[in-house]
């Protein structure tokens, strides 16, 4: 948190959320949607549900903010079952970005955004300080807020789709899908925006995903479920793309998964102190040879290297070169021990 | 036998007398089937249940003749404007139902799910997107049960009143063809003019977004402020 924001919602801590044996049955189905799911997300965590279709995630999701009920076992937040709780007061205190948005079309974005605070009862000008504070926050000007959903293009709608759901400063946010149906360019854009806010708002988010590549990159740990809403492996990425539990989650993350480790971790990371590593040798040009940043990721360095054919690259810092890093390096980062 | 033209002028006070009637017959029962049919239709689609009643009421209200109705209902509630009254609710009623039921249930299910998701109640949800958003449907649906309202008022001369077109426009042997065209005329007028008021009405209470939307959906560049 910055400390020239404005005066705020008094900041709320993340709480954990935790699935305890959850079960959901469908009335007239042989096989529970959701079959005894226990995992926990830690405060302050994002955790992608990921898995394919009809595997439970978006069901998953859905039983913390009671849009479908379970049937035996139990959620807490915070330490409290989500059953102890008036249902309404629940809904309000857990953020909700949905696919489709869900912008209320005959408001303005002002009043989209302040729906729940309206309900609330929050007064005009701490509404209108609030509203303004959070498109700060996502990146659009204050202007739009006189605009209407109509007006805006699908990033901006899943901007205002954000702002809305962090309101009123929800502990816990979920998420279904939010970034799914943006365009690539958007979607990158949107993603990476995301992760900047998160670490600025400190939230426990459910983030559910069909696409890897997405849980890999949002996600601080990921939990993979399979046909049945049965919890194959809960994980951080690092952890299911090295050992993934059995040929289900393999499959699921990629046979590509090697290259996806690379993309994990950055080159300064794994960047020799200084000197050359063993067995490189200077570049015939006299040192010169690819370089790349050191907040690249080991992925952006193989690229380099292969592309260059050269045996090793240079790894920089501004100006500093901070050493050399070899063909061998990489593959020893995601093949062996190394984590 | 006056003219057609010259019948407007020799009876201005008697046409002016009636059309008032058959005006404030016709608000009464739309205004009525309104009341009835728009709580009904909203409550029905909000709860994403018993369309199949709604469709069976619907095409149940449709095929009964007014005039059968007026008939059935003389030995119910005798002659006079109750009577009519309820004939013309129950051709309207089923117009307002099925348009209001047909929007609310319509209202985009991304919204609603976001709308419950973030802890809106269901009359909250009702009353504060589902309804707002149902506005232009809801008076499509007004403004066709006027029109049919209107055009079928002049049966109100069967329930024994005396006061509407009808008077003019069942007697052609009193009034002769130029007075039956004449009122008819009035009626038809009625009918448009009610329908272009009403439709004044519903740009008014159609809120802007909504506007932008449906602009937007025929393909028209959205107006953007700089």
């Amino acid at each position: 948190m910055t400390a020239t924001r404005e005066p705020r919602t008094p900041d709320r801590p993340p709480a954990d959320i935790v699935f305890d044996h959850v079960v959901k049955r469908y009335p007239g189905q042989e096989t529970p949607a959701i079959d005894d799911l226990s995992f926990t997300v830690r405060a302050g965590e994002t955790c992608c549900l990921v898995g394919p279709s009809g595997g439970g995630k978006t069901t998953a999701m859905k039983l913390v903010n009671r849009l479908i009920d379970f049937d035996s076992g139990d959620i807490t937040i915070g330490g409290r079952s989500i059953r102890s709780v008036d249902v309404t007061a629940l809904r309000r205190d857990i953020g909700y970005v949905i696919q489709q948005v869900g912008l209320f079309p005959h408001m303005t974005i002002a009043a989209n955004i302040a729906v729940i605070p309206n309900l609330l009862g929050w007064s005009g000008d701490r509404i209108r300080a609030r509203t303004d504070e959070l498109l700060d926050l996502v990146r659009l000007d204050r202007a739009f807020g006189k605009r209407y959903p109509a007006q805006l293009s699908g990033g901006q709608q899943q901007r205002v789709g954000l702002a809305r759901a962090l309101a009123v400063d929800p502990p816990v946010m979920l998420m279904d899908e939010p970034f799914g149906a943006l365009d690539p360019i958007t979607r990158t854009e949107i993603q990476d925006e995301f992760l900047n806010l998160e670490s600025e708002i400190d939230k426990t988010v459910i983030f559910v995903t069909h696409d890897i590549d997405e849980a890999i990159k949002m996600g601080d740990r990921i939990a993979v479920l399979r046909q049945g809403g049965v919890l194959a492996q809960y994980g951080t990425a690092d952890e299911l793309l090295a050992h993934p539990a059995d040929d289900y989650v393999a499959d699921f993350v990629g046979a590509d998964r090697g290259l996806k480790r690379l993309s994990l971790r950055r080159m300064r990371e794994i960047v020799a102190p200084d000197g050359l590593p063993d067995g490189a040798t200077e570049h015939a040009d006299g040192g010169v040879g690819p370089s790349v940043d050191a907040d690249a990721s080991l992925r952006i360095g193989l690229s380099t290297l292969f592309a260059a054919g050269a045996d090793s690259v240079r790894v920089t810092d501004g100006d500093r070169v901070l050493g050399r890093v070899s063909l061998a390096q990489l593959q020893g980062a995601v093949s062996g021990s190394a984590v | 036998m006056t003219s057609y033209f010259s019948f407007f002028g020799e009876n201005a006070g008697l046409l002016l007398q009636i059309t008032l009637g058959h005006i404030l017959l016709s608000v009464v029962a739309v205004v009525v089937a309104v009341v009835l049919a728009l709580p009904l239709g909203a409550w029905i689609g909000h709860l994403h249940r018993f369309s199949f009643a709604v469709v069976t009421v619907t095409n149940v209200f449709r095929s009964l003749p007014t005039l059968a109705l007026v008939a059935i209902a003389i030995a119910f509630v005798g002659f006079g404007f109750t009577n009519i009254l309820i004939a013309l609710v129950v051709l309207a009623f089923p117009l307002v139902l099925t348009n209001t039921f047909t929007a609310v249930e319509g209202v985009d299910r991304g919204t609603v799910e976001a709308a419950r998701g973030m802890g809106m109640t269901g009359p909250q949800i009702l009353f504060r997107v589902e309804l707002p958003s149902s506005v232009p449907l809801i008076m499509t649906g007004v403004r066709t049960s006027w029109v049919y309202v209107v055009a079928t008022a002049y049966l109100a001369v069967f329930a024994g009143r005396t006061d509407t077109l009808g008077d003019v426009i069942n007697d052609q042997a009193g009034y002769g063809y130029a007075g039956v065209m004449a009122a008819a005329t009035v009626s038809v007028v009625l009918a448009f003019l009610g329908d272009f008021l009403l439709g004044l009405l519903e740009r008014a209470v159609t809120p802007t977004g909504l506007r932008l939307m449906a602009a937007q959906a025929r393909g028209a560049a959205v107006p953007v402020p700089a």
